[in-house]
């Protein structure tokens, strides 16, 4: 009797479970570059854009509760695996998101894999995130370098740009976009005529752009990112180089860069982005709202692509009714959806984890061209999603057998 | 045209031109750093986020002023001065008779401060700031191309470096300054405001960090981590050239940026270590500095 009774009361609690929808409890952290000079990158950035993709999304699932904490990696891989490991293990965090920084990523991603736990990617460029050091626990949504390779080094090839030069960022994402541009360059029928490899927060460029100078090449590409594609662009206007008949690439360009160096010094860059504030009606309402906790600031597509990312997790986190403690798992149901947000539209995640949408080819306007605050770019071209990324067969990953 | 190591001559010269104008960064900030060690004892780890506040009141007094360059390079460094003057009256000054240790940590938190905040208004990306329409263009040299502007930094960077330099070494006010460090009780016996002598150098050693962030601002990233970065560099220039020594402040600037500019030609990736691997070998051989006595 007593066992009936108890039977009784479990098919009744399945039955109400059943009902109303299961209470789904995740827990998210955001890991970034809060105090460098990644932080207007990503940062508090992409605190605010995870804040408003849960508060959007549980609005029309109130079964679904996030806690959100995030973390300040310094850009130093060792802080960033440590605050990883703890997240993972001591806060229960189910997902990781954003590290701006492809040293501290790549160390993330191989946390996330053998704890099991999701980590995605919006904020790192190396494409070996989804290349050779792939994993079934991670996703790289945003961009990545062969994007930014093969959207600039091709465009500029195709326009006349034969010859390059790079000034590179001597740390894994530098390397990554070197090698990725390099092979875009030369695959155009470009060639590279030698590049300069300076450590990573470098103050004075002269001595690089000099060295560039004297090799004659025809573009000078910035296989570099953040507050150093600031220094060598400022500095080169400096130098003269553009007015000596080089062109400058800025290969990892962001909206809040060309803020920095105002439109008079940024004028007539070319670059690649996967999304852009001011593209369309959905894009400037969210930049309005993301602007209410970002006062001044221009949100980047490392933001949108945190907001996207967080969406789309949350949808597989309810299709598997909270059940999150399998990371692979959630990363297949996540693969096996196709994704839709306000942002980035309709695109789908590919087996290696890489997530496909299209990317823009942008100019950056002459400040007479510039309507409103923030009014940054023209849109030159866009490139479809089958073409933005790397086919999933080059890429080597040991995920994509075959 | 001849090589050397495989580098076009021509190129090396360029080279050796760019190390000096980085040289004289260093030589700036390096200076106010000894003003301050030398005469106040403090080790003034706040320099790099005074030098920092130099560029930021620079683009500030254009933004709300609309003053541009030329006014900002008087401005700003009085401004920011003032601020060093009141950090001392109501901070500094308690420190002097403690281990130098306690300055640094003081200076270091302030540096820490001053950089949140900055971070907080303005964020990490940076401020657009551009070269004077006065200092645009450059003059081809034949071996390079020289811009006006940098041209300019070298010129004002040697001028106020040989004025500090002559004024501390030189003149009667610079005499009662150096008798102050030695013995302020018996300076003070003949007359002398030693307290306020000592607030208006720190004000002076701000003021030159501000200055040399003015000079920054046209070229280098407008950012609150601008002078964090090269703070470090300038103490290693500051202890090669001995803690203290005005003269050894000024020339290993100079020297140093010149030997960071070769590292850039023939081993780009160690550019950022060459000056430490040269501090740690001076240090083993003359622990004072090249310039410094021995205590």
């Amino acid at each position: 009797m007593r066992r009936f009774v108890g039977l009784a009361a479990l098919a009744a609690v399945l039955a109400c479970g059943g009902a109303n929808a299961q209470q789904v409890n995740v827990k998210i952290g955001v890991l970034s570059d809060m105090s460098s000079l990644y932080a207007d990158i990503g940062g508090p950035g992409s605190v605010a854009a995870a804040k408003m993709a849960i508060a959007d999304f549980t609005k029309d699932h109130p079964n679904v509760k996030v806690d959100l904490i995030s973390g300040d990696h310094q850009n130093k891989p060792d802080i960033g695996t440590q605050i990883a490991n703890q997240w993972y293990d001591v806060d229960k965090v189910d997902m990781i998101i954003d590290v701006p920084n492809s040293g501290v990523a790549l160390a993330t991603s191989q946390v996330a894999s053998s704890k099991n736990k999701v980590f995605i990617v919006s904020g790192a460029a190396a494409s070996d995130i989804t290349g050779p050091k792939c994993n079934a626990n991670t996703i790289h949504w945003t961009y990545d370098t062969w994007m930014l390779a093969n959207g600039t080094g091709t465009a500029i090839v195709k326009t006349g740009g034969d010859s390059w030069f790079f000034l590179t960022s001597d740390y894994a994402f530098g390397h990554a976009l070197e090698r990725d541009t390099m092979a875009a360059v030369e695959k155009a029928g470009g060639k590279v005529l030698g590049k300069v490899r300076h450590p990573i927060n470098t103050n004075d460029f002269s001595s690089f752009l000099l060295q560039a100078q004297s090799s004659k090449a025809k573009v000078i590409g910035l296989a570099n990112a953040g507050g150093d594609t600031i220094n060598s662009i400022k500095q080169a206007a400096e130098f003269g180089i553009v007015k000596g008949g080089q062109s400058l690439a800025g290969l990892l360009v962001f909206a809040s860069d060309v803020a920095a160096l105002g439109l008079p010094t940024a004028q007539g860059l070319i670059l690649t982005e996967t999304w852009y504030w001011d593209m369309n009606d959905a894009n400037r309402a969210w930049t309005k709202r993301w602007q209410q906790e970002r006062q001044g600031k221009w949100p980047t597509m490392i933001h949108a692509g945190v907001y996207a990312g967080i969406t789309h997790y949350l949808k597989a986190a309810v299709a598997l009714k909270g059940n999150l403690s399998d990371g692979k798992a959630v990363v297949a149901q996540m693969k096996s959806m196709p994704t839709e947000d306000q942002l980035f539209g309709k695109g789908t995640i590919r087996p290696d984890g890489r997530k496909i949408h299209p990317a823009y080819l942008l100019e950056v306007k002459k400040p007479s061209d510039s309507k409103h605050p923030g009014d940054f770019y023209n849109v030159r071209a866009t490139i479809p999603a089958d073409q933005a990324f790397r086919p999933l067969k080059e890429g080597n990953c040991p995920l994509v057998s075959g | 045209m001849f090589e050397i190591f495989g580098i076009p001559s021509t190129a090396l010269f360029g080279q050796l031109l760019i190390g000096l104008i980085n040289g004289s960064f260093y030589a700036l900030l390096s200076l106010g750093l000894a003003v301050i060690f030398g005469m106040l004892n403090i080790i003034n780890f706040s320099h790099g986020a005074q030098y920092m506040m130099g560029a930021f009141a620079a683009y500030l007094i254009l933004q709300y002023s609309g003053l541009g360059y030329w006014p900002a390079l008087i401005i700003a460094p009085i401004l920011v001065g003032f601020t060093g003057i009141l950090v001392e009256r109501f901070l500094l000054q308690w420190l002097y008779k403690l281990d130098h240790l306690y300055g640094l940590l003081l200076t270091f938190g302030l540096a820490l401060i001053f950089e949140g905040v900055a971070r907080n208004y303005f964020g990490s990306a940076g401020l657009p700031y551009t070269v004077p329409e006065s200092l645009r263009g450059g003059q081809n040299l034949g071996f390079m191309f020289l811009p006006n502007y940098r041209a300019w930094v070298v010129a004002a960077s040697l001028v106020v470096c040989f004025g500090t330099w002559f004024v501390i070494e030189r003149t009667r006010l610079g005499a009662y300054l150096r008798a102050a460090t030695e013995n302020p009780t018996l300076v003070r016996a003949f007359g002398i405001n030693v307290p306020r002598m000592i607030t208006l150098t720190y004000g002076f050693g701000v003021a030159l960090a501000a200055f040399a962030g003015v000079m920054a601002a046209p070229i280098y990233n407008v950012s609150p981590q601008m002078g964090a970065e090269l703070i470090i560099v300038v103490f290693a220039v500051v202890v090669i050239g001995g803690m203290g020594s005005i003269l050894g402040a000024i020339v290993t600037g100079f020297g140093l940026g010149v030997i960071e500019g070769l590292t850039k030609v023939f081993f780009p990736e160690a550019s950022n270590t060459v000056i430490f691997v040269i501090m740690a070998i001076v240090l083993l051989v003359r622990p004072a500095g090249l310039f410094g006595r021995r205590a």
